[in-house]
């Protein structure tokens, strides 16, 4: 196979209330004590004005903030571009949401408003709507950030023309924790991408 | 770029525990839906398709003593191991692992095994039982999962990860998913009516299925068949709601056709997604209407397994791997009438019928769809 | 009648999660869906559960949720003839 290089033209991370971009602080949140109201606050300092923002779950909320970070200063992102997603605890903070309005049969009230987000792939499709990509979509879960298996699986898109961009990374919450790192695949940038490059930026 | 053949496959549902017999099943025009009266899964009867239990526990105790695997992971290895037995020259150690889930064993969750609920819990028992070399890749995508697995599969042996990979895809029927489909008015009070004009919604199933992609087409000694063609598309519409243009599944399936080379007078048969629901059916009609496929013979197998979730387009697939072998193909079980805008050609009566390439799609929540093109390879 | 309006519109901004939205601003006669406070599927579905739920009225087929979800209006009127909680 004849590999093309291709490379990181940005990334981005949601860790520990702050929001980091190519590297450099964006955003920083002591104050708030609820994933909720940090996401909230995010979104209001990147002046989003997006109804369908506040009906996600915690989990879209914090991809979808991600993404918007990492285009932020894009002026368009081409309909193409492919997002290979992954995560270790998949959908499970609002599956036990679900699970939840479910317990007690007495008080069985289950809601589809939770119900659809208890699909981790939900997260690309907010962001695909937000952005009109109708492009590939992949959600894979694993143990940890497998920096190897996502850059190969994009190079592939890429190489083979089933998209023209990707945008991939790690989009985990569960139990309150979460660790959000987003990179932008393309064939034009300064850091070539490999795995051991995505492994170190996404462990910045 | 390496070709991709799908080379052996297995299929555990509630009609049967073997490729051979599900096809049979199929053949006789046998359901694995029926009136479900079980009170761990919901408190009224319904319609649906289980996995007997008693006969899974005693398909298990033939190839394992363990009794500390929950119904999905039993499904799951009893459906791998069955093709290895079929299968010698299969090195499951070596190859890589694509497992397509939704929600693996959810229903953990109401007893608060939390820790069964996680996906990579599934990864890490399909490992451990067949000393894999490699860490089993999850894929969770909604109802696209298993044809997307098959997609990641060719695209891992195209990308030179892997000479051999294994997809392995189950979900079970649970009070978890179901509840979630009734909250969504989309459960039918009688077995599924795809495409028809009487369809009221979906009937859940529960199965697990395994299929063996090669780089090499020698290993099999049965008709050729290879994955041609594949893409994956999103609406960009709506998270739940399908698309009132078939967006992103009519782009699968022009770009999945242009890749096999392929133009859409030369697709033979679609095996489609065909969920009954009032709004997918009607976007199927609509998506391959406007790839021009209107007059291609097509079916849904949902009024077999009722949807499978994660299982179902691998059992799908799986099925049209054994039509094109047979040359055959299988009434759209539980259609009357067509119910949808937009002409479409449902199959109504089981017929024996040259076959050389098949479309297979799915859509899902989230806005996804993929389109595969499974082909015989001439000889 | 007027109190349980306002009732709804709270729970509506609740449910539905509409964060941007004030209780003064949706009108008793402003079309719900559509053009008016630009409710989805998905919310039709959640307000038939807020009907079960708390007003203990379990529609019948799905599709009456359309005529009922029209407006505020609609909707308490509704709601008054039928609650059983």
């Amino acid at each position: 196979m004849i590999k093309e290089k291709y490379y990181i033209s940005g990334f981005c991370s949601i860790k520990e209330k702050k929001v980091f971009k190519n590297g450099n602080q964006l955003y920083v949140d002591s104050e708030s004590d609820n994933l909720k109201d940090f996401a909230k606050g995010i979104y209001k300092y990147l002046e989003l004005k997006y109804p369908k923002f506040h009906k996600m779950d915690e989990l879209c909320k914090l991809g979808f903030l991600a993404s918007e970070v990492l285009i932020k200063d894009m002026k368009e992102v081409d309909q193409d571009t492919a997002l290979v997603l992954s995560n270790k605890s998949s959908s499970l903070d609002t599956d036990r949401k679900h699970q939840e309005s479910i317990q007690d049969r007495e008080d069985f009230y289950p809601s589809p408003a939770v119900f659809v987000y208890t699909l981790p792939n939900i997260i690309m499709g907010e962001i695909s709507i937000k952005n009109k990509l109708k492009s590939e979509n992949a959600f894979f879960v694993t143990e940890s950030f497998d920096a190897e298996f996502v850059s190969r699986y994009s190079e592939i898109l890429i190489n083979t023309g089933k998209a023209s961009n990707v945008i991939c990374g790690w989009v985990d919450l569960d139990n309150d924790k979460y660790d959000v790192f987003l990179a932008f695949l393309s064939k034009k940038g300064k850091i070539e991408l490999t795995k051991e490059e995505l492994n170190n930026l996404y462990n910045q | 770029m390496k070709k991709v053949y799908l080379v052996a496959d297995n299929i555990i549902s509630p009609i049967g525990f073997s490729t051979e017999e599900n096809i049979e099943n199929l053949r006789l025009n046998q359901t694995g839906i029926k009136k479900v009266d079980d009170d761990y899964i919901w408190s009224e009867p319904f319609f649906g398709a289980v996995v007997n239990n008693d006969k899974l526990s005693k398909a298990w105790e033939s190839i394992s003593s363990d009794l500390g695997y929950t119904k999905l992971e039993k499904m799951m290895l009893l459906s791998v191991s069955k093709m290895i037995v079929e299968n010698p020259s299969l090195d499951i150690v070596k190859c890589g692992i694509v497992v397509s889930t939704t929600k693996g064993n959810i229903n953990n969750l109401k007893g608060g095994l939390d820790k069964k609920a996680y996906l990579s819990s599934i990864s890490e028992t399909i490992q451990n039982y067949f000393k894999l070399d490699h860490t089993p890749i999850v894929l969770s995508n909604a109802c696209i999962s298993g044809g997307l697995a098959l997609a990641v599969g060719k695209r891992m042996i195209q990308s030179e990860l892997f000479e051999d990979v294994v997809v392995i895809g189950g979900d079970l029927l649970s009070e978890f998913t179901l509840s979630g489909f009734f909250s969504f008015q989309a459960v039918s009070n009688e077995p599924c009516k795809p495409f028809c004009k009487n369809r009221t919604g979906i009937s859940l199933g529960e199965a697990a299925a395994s299929a063996w992609l090669s780089s090499k087409k020698d290993t099999t000694k049965k008709e050729i068949i290879e994955i041609t063609g594949d893409a994956s598309a999103n609406d960009a519409n709506h998270i739940s709601g399908p698309s009132r243009t078939g967006e992103g599944l009519y782009i699968s399936i022009a770009k999945a056709l242009k890749e096999a080379g392929l133009d859409s007078t030369q697709v033979d048969y679609i095996t489609a997604h065909g969920t009954a629901t009032p709004f997918n059916d009607e976007m199927e009609a609509i998506a391959f209407n406007r790839a021009g496929l209107q007059n291609v013979p097509l079916n849904s197998l949902k009024g077999y397994y009722g949807h499978t979730l994660g299982a179902s387009a691998l059992i799908e697939s799986i099925v049209a791997r054994h039509c094109l072998i047979n040359n055959e193909v299988f009434t759209s079980l539980g259609f009357e009438e067509l119910g949808v805008s937009q002409s479409i050609n449902v199959i109504t009566k089981n017929e024996k019928k040259e076959l050389n390439r098949v479309l297979k799609t799915a859509s899902g929540f989230g806005g996804c769809n993929v389109a595969l093109i499974i082909e015989k390879v001439a000889s | 009648m007027a109190e349980l309006r306002e009732e709804l519109k709270e729970k509506l901004i609740e449910q539905l999660s509409l964060e941007d939205v004030e209780v003064s601003e949706i009108g008793d006669n402003d079309p719900l869906f559509g053009d008016g406070l630009g409710l989805d599927s998905i919310d039709a579905l959640e307000l038939i559960v807020l009907l079960e739920k708390d007003y203990g009225i379990k529609l019948k087929d799905p599709k009456e949720g359309k005529a009922i979800f029209e407006s505020i209006s609609v909707m308490a009127d509704y709601i008054s003839k039928h609650r059983t909680k």
